[in-house]
This record gives C-alpha cells, sequence and structure tokens, in this order.
C-alpha cells in the first residue's frame, strides 16, 4: 500500500516519507499523510508502533532521519518558529509545569506564542474549558483531569492551525471526556484547523475521527473511515480491527498488498 | 530573536520566586553569612597582623566578587533546571521558542537573580566591616563584567551538562565555582602557584580581576592590557559555552532526548 502525501493547498499538515532510527532499530518507517482544514484524522496503533515518535518529529523536538514535515504551508525542518508558531499540542506525558498557577502557565506560554490579545484570549480559554475557579490555583495540585483540561486549554491557546493531541482523554471521566471531544470537534468545525489525535479508545476514534491511520511496526498499514474500515477487512469493530493490527499486523498487510 | 519570548522566561522565574520563599531566600542567604564569616576573619587577621596590609578590600572584596561570578552561575543553572524538575522541556521545545532566546532569559533571570545577592552582599560588606569600593576605583565595573561573563559561561556550561547526561548529573553543577577557584587565585597571586598551574590559571578569566584588584591595592597600578586578556577570555568562553549547549542540544533533538526528558517512553 502506498502513501505518499504532497503538499496540498487543503492541508494543513503534510508528512512525506517520514523516517526515524536508532542505529539498527527503525521506529518509523517511510510514513506519509496529511490532514485537511477541518479534519481530525486518528493516529492507532499498539504502544511501541511509533506515533509517539511520529508527533514528537511533528512537534520539531525529535528530528527525522529523512523526510518532510510541511505545517501549514511551513516545511518544519526549514521554518522551525514559522511552522511552530501554527501549531500546538497537548498530551498526557506533558503536563504543564505544577509549581505555577494555571493563569501563570498560560500567560507564560501566550507570550512564548506571541498570542495577540493575551488576556482576552486567556479568558476565553479558562472559560471554554470550565477553569475559571482554577484560574489562581497550582497545576500540580489539580486532579489528573483538571489538568488535562489545562494542557488544553494550552493548546488551543494560540488558535493553532494543527492541533496535536496525544490521548487527550485518557484520564478525564466519560462525562468530562465526552464535553471535551465536544469542545475539540466544534474547534475542528469552526476554525481552519487540521487534528491529529492518538487514542486507544476505538469508541472515541470512531465518534471524533474523520479518517484513521493505523500504524504497525512504524509503517502505516491501513487508512480510512473509522466507521467503514472494520467492515472493509471483515471485522465487527474497529476496536477488532485494532486487535488485529496489533496481533497479526502480516495478515493485513497481505491482505492490503493482494 | 523575540524580546517577548525572553521575557516570558524571566516572567516564569519571577512567578517561581514570588511564590515561594524556598527560592527567595538562598538568593542572598548563602552570600550574606559568607560576607560575614569572612568579615569578621578579615578583622581577626587586621587585629593580629601589625602589617600596613589591610585584609578587608583585599580578602573581604575577594569573597564578594567571587560569590558574586558563583551566584550569576547558579542563577543561570536554576533557572535551567526548574525546566528539568517541572518536566519542561517538551512544553518549551515545541513552542516557537529557539535556543537563543531561551539561552537570553535564563541570562536575564541570572541578572535579576545575581542583582539581589550582590546588593546584599555590598550593603553588609560596606555597612558592617566598612569595605570601601572607592579603593578599587573604575575598574571595579571591569571586573564586576569579567566575572558577570564567566559565570553566564559556567551556568550555561552546567546546564550542558546536565541536558547532555540527564537530571542526575546536577551534581556536577554545584562543584563547578570550587573546582576552578585553585586556579582563579582568589586569595592569593598567581606567582605562589607551581609553574604549570600557572599556565592553567592564565586560562581563567578570573585569575586576571582577582590579581588586577591586588595589583590596584598594592601598588595603586593595574596593566589595562592583562584585564584586556581577561575580557576577552570571558568573552570567547561565553561564544564556546552557548555553541556548546546548542551542540548538546541538537543532539538532545536528533537522539531524542528532548522528548525523553517529558515522555516516560519513546516508541
Amino acid at each position: 500500500m502506498s502513501h505518499n502525501a504532497t503538499p496540498s493547498a487543503g492541508s494543513l499538515l503534510t508528512v512525506s516519507r517520514l523516517r526515524k532510527h536508532y542505529g539498527e532499530t527503525v521506529a518509523v518507517d517511510g510514513v506519509s499523510f496529511s490532514v485537511g482544514a477541518h479534519e481530525i484524522v486518528g493516529l492507532l496503533g499498539p504502544n511501541g508502533a511509533g506515533k509517539t515518535t511520529t508527533i514528537n518529529m511533528i512537534l520539531g523536538v525529535l528530528e527525522p532521519t529523512s523526510g518532510t514535515i510541511v505545517i501549514d504551508g511551513c516545511d518544519l525542518g526549514r521554518r522551525r518558529r514559522q511552522a511552530l508558531s501554527r501549531t500546538n499540542f497537548a498530551a498526557v506525558y506533558a503536563p504543564l509545569p505544577g509549581n505555577l498557577t494555571v493563569a501563570q502557565n498560560l500567560r507564560v506560554f501566550g507570550m512564548l506564542y506571541a498570542v495577540p490579545a493575551l488576556h482576552e484570549r486567556m479568558e476565553a480559554v479558562l472559560t471554554e474549558f470550565d477553569l475559571l475557579r482554577f484560574r489562581n490555583t497550582k497545576c500540580g495540585v489539580l486532579s489528573s483531569g483538571e489538568q488535562t483540561r489545562v494542557a488544553l486549554a494550552k493548546a488551543m491557546l494560540n488558535q493553532p492551525r494543527l492541533l496535536l493531541l496525544d490521548e487527550p482523554t485518557a484520564s478525564l471521566d466519560p462525562a468530562i471526556a465526552r464535553e471535551i471531544r465536544a469542545a475539540i470537534q466544534e474547534f475542528a468545525a469552526r476554525a481552519q484547523v487540521g487534528v491529529l489525535w492518538t487514542s486507544h479508545n476505538m469508541i472515541e476514534v470512531s465518534e471524533v475521527c474523520h479518517r484513521v491511520l493505523f500504524l504497525s511496526h512504524g509503517r502505516i498499514l491501513l487508512e480510512g473511515d473509522p466507521r467503514a474500515l472494520p467492515g472493509e477487512h471483515n471485522h465487527e469493530t474497529l476496536e477488532d480491527l485494532f486487535v488485529t493490527v496489533a496481533r497479526e499486523p502480516l495478515t493485513i498487510q497481505h491482505a492490503e498488498e493482494d | 530573536m523575540s524580546f517577548r519570548r525572553v521575557l516570558a522566561l524571566l516572567l516564569r522565574q519571577f512567578y517561581l520566586l514570588r511564590g515561594s520563599p524556598a527560592r527567595i531566600v538562598p538568593l542572598f542567604a548563602w552570600v550574606a553569612i559568607d560576607i560575614v564569616l569572612w568579615g569578621f576573619i578579615t578583622r581577626y587577621l587586621n587585629s593580629v597582623s601589625n602589617a600596613r596590609f589591610n585584609f578587608v578590600p583585599t580578602m573581604l572584596g575577594a569573597v564578594l566578587l567571587w560569590d558574586f561570578m558563583a551566584r550569576v552561575m547558579q542563577g543561570i543553572t536554576t533557572a535551567f533546571l526548574e525546566d528539568v524538575w517541572s518536566r519542561n522541556f517538551l512544553n518549551l521545545f515545541a513552542s516557537p521558542l529557539s535556543v537563543s532566546e531561551y539561552l537570553s532569559g535564563l541570562v536575564l533571570s541570572s541578572i535579576a537573580s545575581s542583582l539581589i545577592g550582590l546588593a546584599v552582599m555590598v550593603g553588609l560588606a560596606t555597612l558592617v566591616f566598612g569595605l570601601s569600593f572607592l579603593v578599587y576605583g573604575a575598574l571595579l565595573a571591569a571586573f564586576l563584567l569579567v566575572l558577570f561573563l564567566f559565570g553566564i559561561s559556567l551556568g550555561i556550561f552546567g546546564s550542558a551538562l546536565v541536558l547532555r547526561f540527564g537530571p542526575a548529573a546536577e551534581w556536577f553543577i554545584w562543584p563547578i565555582p570550587a573546582f576552578i577557584s585553585p586556579l582563579a587565585c582568589v586569595f592569593y597571586p598567581l606567582a605562589v602557584l607551581p609553574h604549570w598551574m600557572q599556565w592553567l590559571a592564565r586560562l581563567i578569566p578570573p585569575s586576571y580581576v582577582f590579581e588586577g584588584m591586588r595589583g590596584v591595592l598594592e601598588h595603586h597600578a593595574h596593566s589595562l592590557g592583562s584585564l584586556a586578556v581577561g575580557s576577552a577570555l570571558a568573552l570567547l568562553y561565553l561564544i564556546l559555552m552557548a555553541r556548546a549547549f546548542t551542540g548538546v542540544y541538537r543532539h538532545a533533538v536528533r537522539t531524542g532526548l528532548i522528548a525523553r526528558y517529558s515522555a516516560e517512553t519513546v516508541s
């Protein structure tokens, strides 16, 4: 299966032949894909498939061995600052400093992202993520769910063109998770933004993502509509398909090649 | 370079200091203790020696200048370590922040914190122990500048060590001033060192400052050429250390170290 992606007018993220190896170990092996405006793309795969490595490369904190990443028309390798000023992210493993309050963190990161009219923007994200009462609370004493909401508020602060979310609802209770999903969906529908979303919750992925990419051993094995993809591969649910990709990736690969 | 981004790092440091007495007290407590301790030592030495020699400007002044340099270094490293302790590298370096802006932010934070320490030291040394800075003349500004530049270099070097070898390498940072102090000739002239150590000392910018300080106090003269060499060396170290940090940062981006500072695993 070929997954070549070339920058197109509508793409907010174009990843082409992205590869990362550590010595003999290949973490990401020639991955290509794109994310368009108003599109939420799920990056799925078992642990060690290369999802976080791919996200780290898109965030500019990990240098690819080869390949290119273009964010909203800016080549990340050549115009890092411009590319990253149009990007933001939230990940469970990257909480905001716990020794600063919610408002202090948002102000510092708002200045780093050069957010115009920062005070008004801070008020908007604090309201959107129901954080007004925690404004002066240190992030370290918030519950994990509240910290996730703060990380999402920071991720939305600069109104990014590309939003990277690594398991954004992993530590949230179902009610809050639903609200967060709705907020992100609304954000993607309203603004010219593309979202790359990783999750192990296949029900959530089916509900939220317009398209999914299944990664295994650093390669994209499958790509398609999360609601249609299971049927196309003789599985009842996306979770069943995920389990097959995780346990028997060769079965899928051979089927795709046939 | 964006001044707003540099300012953001200074603001972060201000927020941390404002909300934490545990961070404020060390800015002046240790240097104050040093000045009090050496103040009494110099008083005692003045009382037991019948020489014309005044130990206050020589020894207490030297302690003050050396502590200033150490405070500048620690201002850089503690601001850097705040990011290590709060696992903040992924958030910072996934933003448009550049390495030069990050280093500038650390330097700005260090200027602010070391000025607090300097003010306390100067206040104590002059009011309690009668140290007059007039004896150093206009050269005092040059002395402070050389020590400031070298303190910044040491701080960046220490930060690069931690970035390269991980948070446990923090313990390499703290002894750095003690490690180089024998070669800095803080309390004794360069001439007392063995010949081979003199060569090494000439590579250390503070040795020019302390030699200069003694020259001013003992002979009322100092070679400006010598101080110029010290200044040039300090500037050279600053450029080299900034480049070393950038090199270590690039290595960390290439190998995934930056990401691993925050993430539990890298797939």
